[in-house]
């Protein structure tokens, strides 16, 4: 049984802190659909079209007919564990650090033998199910895990080390005056954050839900603005050594085009706020962070940016809006590659119109604030990268991946 | 002894350096963190100010320091020209780089509502009160700034914006007061230590933020966010108030200075 997390003391100040490593890895770009898979949370291996053999490592070629056509496809993750073994050293230096670290071999009920990581309840003989995870590195990984929830199981060193999980962790939410950033505040607290820092821009400007946000535990509220470098830096200078989940809830929703929108202050706002916004924070808690990747039970792990789901595919009605997130979507992918190497994650969360205000007229589907906040929860506990929260942007993101073009006229309406 | 009009120029420059006259600074700072005027959500917002370094002897630029600012005509203490209001979009040189420039300088009537916009946040400025303020320090002269002295740029930010959900709380003029002081004063402009020359609830007046429609109407300024009000006499100051030079500028942040007999 896992040994529940301890909180974990605070830091010895003669220490060192603990540089971050992350496993070698070299990977084929045929390899990469494993990446996509792990980094939305599915368990997907190369099943042949022809044959329908379910193999393992990933090869441009089906070993047992030589077909070509051989996709990636959601397979049955269920298993044995039919060996078990304890690497004592090892060349590797994220891995000597680590020592020893279990490993085996899986035999899936969908054919192949994958060797694993293992989580610390499974036993060799035993019915597992295999997990692909990211890395520290990013990259794809195998987690064998029990085949029921055991009690703590988050807690196990191995699986923590491929998930960002909140709890003992200090989270920064850069906006608690909208309804999505109070939602965070609960939801973190919830998730058993140490604490949650809330930024609050404007604080001489009342806003709905302030009572009830200073009430939520752990809850403490800073001076943050993210479209003033000086509110940025000076918040990062308290609180930026100790902070190791960023959730960017910094939002601006507003309707309307490219064409019609009468001069550009307003696109200047979005841009602002979700471009500009999210490069302040990550040159002010960008580095601190990646120096932290490796710090301990609580050392720093994840960057959450939110984004609309039409970051991937402009939404006209929508649509200086759509073109603010896209911006804000390939700078999360530019921090993403830089802060990889201290092991630190970025997440993008992709969402179709929220049920908030901004998108009053907008008839539903709509995602509520709450459950973006629990899907949010949830994927840094999984360690997912890039997610898809309610069914607009499950729906965008299917149709993105069978014809963007058709996407593109059916989004102009 | 006849004054040479030359010699009374530099005698008022020794005497500011000597001190015999008090130059008062009414200017706020312009930060990042000073309230700006809110409107609903759906309209478009004023910018506040804010500071980008440019370098600071680093390797952006190894031996000098400087940023670049954005800001909007109306943030901080600042400068309303006629053009701001519809009321005064029609006007000749009504805008702060047409205006001309002997405006820029005017003696000042300070009129002290500290203790009663204390007691009430909502404190209205009526003629009966502009009237009995005459009574004791003399008639508002033509072409001279009335400034509304109510203490309120010693306010935290939260209490200096007043914002309620119904709005804005903070003291200003009623209409029936505006319009007395452009038709039977002839001021030269009004101004105030809170975030615009209207009352916080000036929106639900008659004509709306009644300030801006009767003296932009006939072409008077406005000077809003000031501070050190309470520095200057009732009568007698001198106001120096040069808004930049924008091209159709409807306003702008400015340096704002009274001169003052010292004691
Ligand atoms: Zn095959």
């Amino acid at each position: 049984m896992t040994e529940p997390l301890k909180r974990p003391k605070r830091k010895d100040p003669l220490k060192r802190t603990q540089q971050p490593l992350y496993p070698q890895s070299v990977r084929s770009r045929t390899a990469h659909g494993l990446t996509k898979a792990a980094a939305e949370g599915r368990f997907e291996l190369q099943t042949c079209d022809d044959c329908s053999t379910v193999f393992y490592p990933p090869r441009d070629a089906c070993p047992n007919c030589l077909s070509d056509r051989v996709p990636f496809r959601p397979v049955d993750d269920n298993g044995k564990l039919i060996a078990d073994t304890t690497i004592r050293t090892s060349t590797d230096p994220y891995f000597r650090e680590r020592t020893p670290w279990r490993v085996g071999l899986t035999k899936l009920d969908a054919g192949p033998v994958i060797l694993s990581h293992l989580h610390g309840d499974v036993l060799e003989g035993q019915r597992v199910r295999l997990a692909l995870k990211l890395d520290k590195g990013g990259a794809p990984v195998m987690i064998a895990l029990p085949e029921k929830d055991t009690p703590n199981m988050a807690d196990d060193p191995h699986l923590r080390e491929m998930t960002c999980d909140p709890k003992f962790r200090r989270v920064l939410i850069t906006d608690g005056r909208t309804p999505v950033g109070q939602a965070m505040a609960k939801a973190f607290s919830d998730a058993g954050a140490n604490i949650v820092f809330v930024g609050i821009a404007d604080p001489w400007k009342p806003f709905p839900g302030q009572d009830e946000l200073k009430k939520i535990e752990r809850v403490e509220i800073v001076a943050l603005d993210v479209t003033d470098s000086e509110s940025v830096t000076e918040q990062a200078e308290q609180n930026g050594g100790r902070i190791d989940i960023v959730i960017n809830t910094a939002e601006h929703i507003r309707a309307g085009g490219i064409m019609q929108r009468h001069g550009v202050t307003v696109a200047r706002e979005e841009m602002d706020v979700r471009y500009f916004g999210l490069m302040r924070l990550a040159q002010a808690f960008g580095p601190a962070m990646r120096g932290r990747g490796a710090d301990g039970v609580n050392s720093a792990t994840a960057f959450v940016n939110l984004l609309s789901v039409h970051a991937l595919m402009n939404w006209p009605q929508y649509g200086a809006y759509s073109a603010a997130e896209a911006a804000s979507l390939s700078a999360a992918q530019c921090l993403r590659a830089e802060l990889r190497s201290g092991g630190v994650r970025v997440m993008n969360v992709f969402f179709g119109p929220l049920d908030t205000e901004w998108f009053q007229t907008v008839p539903p589907p709509k995602v509520t604030p709450a459950a973006l906040a629990k899907a949010v929860v949830q994927a840094l506990q999984h360690g997912l990268e890039d997610v898809f929260v309610g069914d607009i942007a499950e729906d965008i993101r299917a149709r993105l991946a069978a014809n963007p073009k058709a996407l593109e006229r059916e989004l102009a309406g | 002894m006849v004054s040479n009009p030359a010699s009374d120029l530099l005698g008022f420059a020794r005497r500011v350096a000597s001190g015999s006259i008090k130059v008062v600074d009414l200017t706020q700072t312009l930060t990042q963190e000073f309230p700006t005027i809110v409107l609903p959500p759906e309209f478009g917002q004023a910018a506040p100010f804010r500071l980008e370094e440019i370098s600071r002897y680093d390797e952006r630029g190894p031996a000098w320091y400087w940023n670049n600012f954005t800001v909007s005509e109306h943030a901080g203490t600042h400068f309303d020209a006629p053009i701001h209001w519809i009321s005064g979009k029609d006007l000749p040189n009504n805008a702060v780089d047409t205006i001309d420039p002997r405006k820029f300088i005017a003696p000042a009537n300070v009129v002290d509502c500290s203790a009663e916009s204390a007691a009430n946040a909502d404190f209205e400025l009526t003629v009966p009160f502009l009237e009995a303020w005459e009574k004791e320090h003399g008639r508002i002269g033509a072409g001279e700034w009335v400034l509304l002295r109510t203490d309120w740029s010693k306010k935290p930010y939260s209490e200096y914006a007043g914002m309620r959900d119904d709005g804005a709380h903070t003291p200003g003029p009623v209409p029936e007061a505006v319009k007395w002081l452009v038709e039977e004063r002839d001021v030269h402009g009004f101004g105030t230590e809170t975030i615009g020359t209207d009352h916080g609830q000036g929106h639900h007046f008659n004509p709306p933020f009644p300030a801006h429609f009767y003296m932009h109407g006939k072409g008077r300024f406005g000077l809003q966010c000031l501070t050190n009000l309470d520095q200057l006499p009732p009568k007698g100051a001198v106001i120096f108030s040069a808004p930049l030079k924008i091209k159709q500028g409807s306003g702008s942040p400015l340096r704002v200075l009274a001169l003052v007999e010292a004691a």
